[in-house]
């Protein structure tokens, strides 16, 4: 499925995020906006939802520190208990700093991936760039013309208006 | 009203950079064929390396019996050298993860390169104890794997157990930080450099980075929760690193202030040597805009603080072993600073707690070559402060027919120079084929203190686009 999108490349940071709040309160349907660095509080001026990784976070350290507990537990208490200098097979105490490491290393690397797939980052990914400085110093938004009332020389206006350096459209082939 | 200038509008970058001009600047010794001066520095310190492959071959070759350890020092060189360079690498995840939760924005300049610096003091401190179990090809033995021998498990009680994951849990956090950090700076090489095996290498290690806000949003989460887990980590490794003694029962290491202690002294040696590095580095590659006197200037008073915490430590060892009335702990201290080894101790009092003294003086914190100077004495009187608490606290033990003194051979000295080889070596080579300076966080932060962007305020851009519309 194609999709028509309107893309306007902007200059500063400034521009970016008053184009961008702008337009989400004009009702235009943002794809996306692109950028060189993150810009403290475009995510807002965007209006997206708050990211999950902190759940994979959590719940995978968690998940890493149990599995830990029963694993140090089993091996010193339950397969082959070995009397280390009189210490109590279960030494829950002396057990809690790999506990902590293994919840960080779970937590930590896990996070990271659950951020590959989320972002469907992987090696060897065809990268599409909308400009070949948006990497560099340039901002793009990109804006769908979802619908028959989407005028295109009022938006065109309308990002112009807005410190746009540059209008184009353009046919997307739609990828998710 | 020309210079009137608070210091909560000093520009964070100097010289009114663009971000496309950071890019350039960063990406422009990546891009030239290597000076003079690298090839110097990368032929010492490669040659150093190979004098330390040589010299560890043949230890491993002969024997932990190449050491000048003995039945009484049974510790020495090696464990000095490992708690100094896990030390170094704190400093790298302090700048990267702790400023970054306390909203330091100064950190953006430094903090790659320090992250890197963490990743090769780790792979050095993972030499020494790794030749040290004597048949270093069976060091997986230190992790629990389902083994033949029973399964015969490792002994979870074991601080060494402790420190072989918390070493082992630090690297891996602490590469995964730094290449995350990496990605959106691969991209803008990616989309820079000439067609070729490099921009194809830069193609596969940014995985597709395009800029897209919806990946910058989870990023910048990510970005926060790694560093929310670095955080407690670093002060975890060095924690375990400490208990690796104060476990023991040896009169000086068996202490409960051990943890703070060795977590302060760590980052103190690794903003020390964060200094030494950056100095160079800033006049090298011409980086003096991005790693300006105020950035040296922050660094020095995280030194001065170490420092402070450091001294404390030390003369709260003395007072305990004064106020608890124990002979052993008492002559322990007494032979510390008057016995055989006094010249070590003297030596990291100087340079710990006297020398950076000078850096209360704004003066000094001004000269880069006093700071530059004063590092290099910062990181032998912590490499000095190991070696005194491993040795002087062994070799009178209990019983005097057992005292003993302690000399490294030259296959240890050299094994020390090796680390330092691989380490330089590494730094080197780090310079040369990726970006030094975080680009996409340096960005961010170009007109702090310009425009009336005033350099505390987290939120400054985001109340600025609400009132637009």
């Amino acid at each position: 499925m194609n999709r028509r999108v309107l893309i306007g490349i902007f200059e500063s940071e400034d521009a970016i995020l008053d184009v961008t709040d702008a337009a989400r309160r004009r009702g235009l349907k943002i794809v996306d906006v692109f950028a060189p660095y993150a810009v403290h509080g475009l995510d807002k001026a965007m209006g997206l939802q708050r990211s999950k990784l902190p759940w994979v976070c959590f719940l995978l350290g968690l998940t890493g520190a149990a599995f830990k507990v029963w694993f140090e537990y089993w091996t010193s208490a339950s397969d082959w208990p070995i009397n280390v200098g009189g210490k109590p097979w279960n030494s829950l105490p002396a057990f809690v700093p790999i506990t902590f490491e293994v919840m960080v290393l779970f937590a930590g690397i896990s996070t990271v991936l659950a951020f590959f797939g989320m972002s469907r980052l992987w090696p060897g990914r065809k990268t599409q760039l909308l400009d070949a400085r948006v990497t560099n110093d340039r901002f793009a938004l990109v804006l769908e013309e979802d619908n028959a009332a989407f005028d295109v020389d009022e938006v065109e206006q309308f990002l112009r208006d807005h410190q746009a350096l540059r209008v184009e459209e353009r046919e997307q082939k739609v990828a998710r | 009203m020309a210079e009137v200038c608070s210091p909560l509008r000093m520009p964070l970058i100097a010289g009114h950079k663009r971000a496309a001009t950071v890019t350039e600047d960063v990406c422009r010794p990546m891009l030239q064929p290597p000076s003079g001066l690298w090839w110097a520095g990368f032929s010492f310190a490669f040659s150093l390396m190979l004098l330390g492959v040589a010299a560890v071959s043949y230890q491993i070759a002969t024997g932990v019996g190449t050491w000048g350890l003995n039945t009484t020092v049974g510790w020495a060189f090696d464990i000095t050298n490992f708690v100094f360079w896990v030390g170094i690498g704190h400093a790298g995840t302090l700048i990267s993860a702790i400023l970054f939760l306390f909203r330091q924005k100064w950190r953006t300049s430094v903090n790659r390169s320090a992250e890197a610096m963490t990743l090769f003091a780790v792979m050095c401190a993972g030499i020494f104890p790794v030749i040290h179990t004597g048949r270093p090809w069976l060091a997986y033995w230190l992790f629990p794997y389902p083994n033949t021998r029973g399964p015969l498990w490792i002994n979870f009680r074991s601080p060494l157990a402790w420190d072989c994951f918390a070493i082992s849990t630090y690297f891996l956090i602490s590469a995964t930080f730094w290449y995350v950090g990496l990605i959106p700076d691969l991209a803008t090489i990616r989309d820079r450099i000439a067609p070729g095996l490099r921009q194809r290498l830069f193609a596969i290690f940014s995985l597709g980075w395009n800029g897209s806000y919806r990946v910058w949003q989870h990023y910048e989460v990510l970005y926060l929760l790694l560093a929310g887990l670095a955080t407690p980590l670093v002060v975890s490794v060095h924690t375990i690193v400490s208990w690796d003694f104060a476990t023991a029962v040896i009169p000086g290491w068996h202490a409960t202030i051990f943890p703070p202690y060795f977590v302060a002294g760590a980052i103190f040696s690794g903003i020390a040597m964060v200094l030494t590095l950056m100095i160079v580095a800033r006049k090298v590659m011409n980086l003096e805009d991005y790693i300006t006197h105020r950035h040296v200037d922050a660094m020095c008073k995280l030194l001065l603080l170490t420092s402070s915490i450091v001294a404390l430590a030390y003369g709260t060892e003395f007072f305990t072993a004064f106020y608890s009335g124990n002979p052993y702990e008492q002559f322990v201290f007494r032979n510390r600073a008057l016995g055989p080894f006094a010249w070590a101790y003297w030596t990291m009092v100087s340079c710990n707690v006297l020398v950076p003294q000078l850096l209360w003086f704004r003066g000094v914190r001004r000269r880069i070559g006093i700071v530059f100077a004063l590092s290099l004495l910062i990181n032998v009187g912590m490499w000095f402060e190991r070696f005194v608490i491993v040795v002087t606290s062994l070799h009178r033990d209990f019983l005097p027919s057992s005292w003993a003194s302690y000399r490294p051979t030259v296959v240890e000295v050299t094994t020390l120079l090796g680390s330092f080889g691989l380490f330089f070596t590494c730094f080197l080579i780090f310079c040369r084929i990726l970006p030094v300076i975080a680009m996409g966080e340096v960005k961010a932060v170009l007109r702090v203190g310009q425009a009336g962007v005033p350099s505390g305020s987290p939120v400054h851009r985001a109340e600025h686009a609400g009132g637009h519309t």
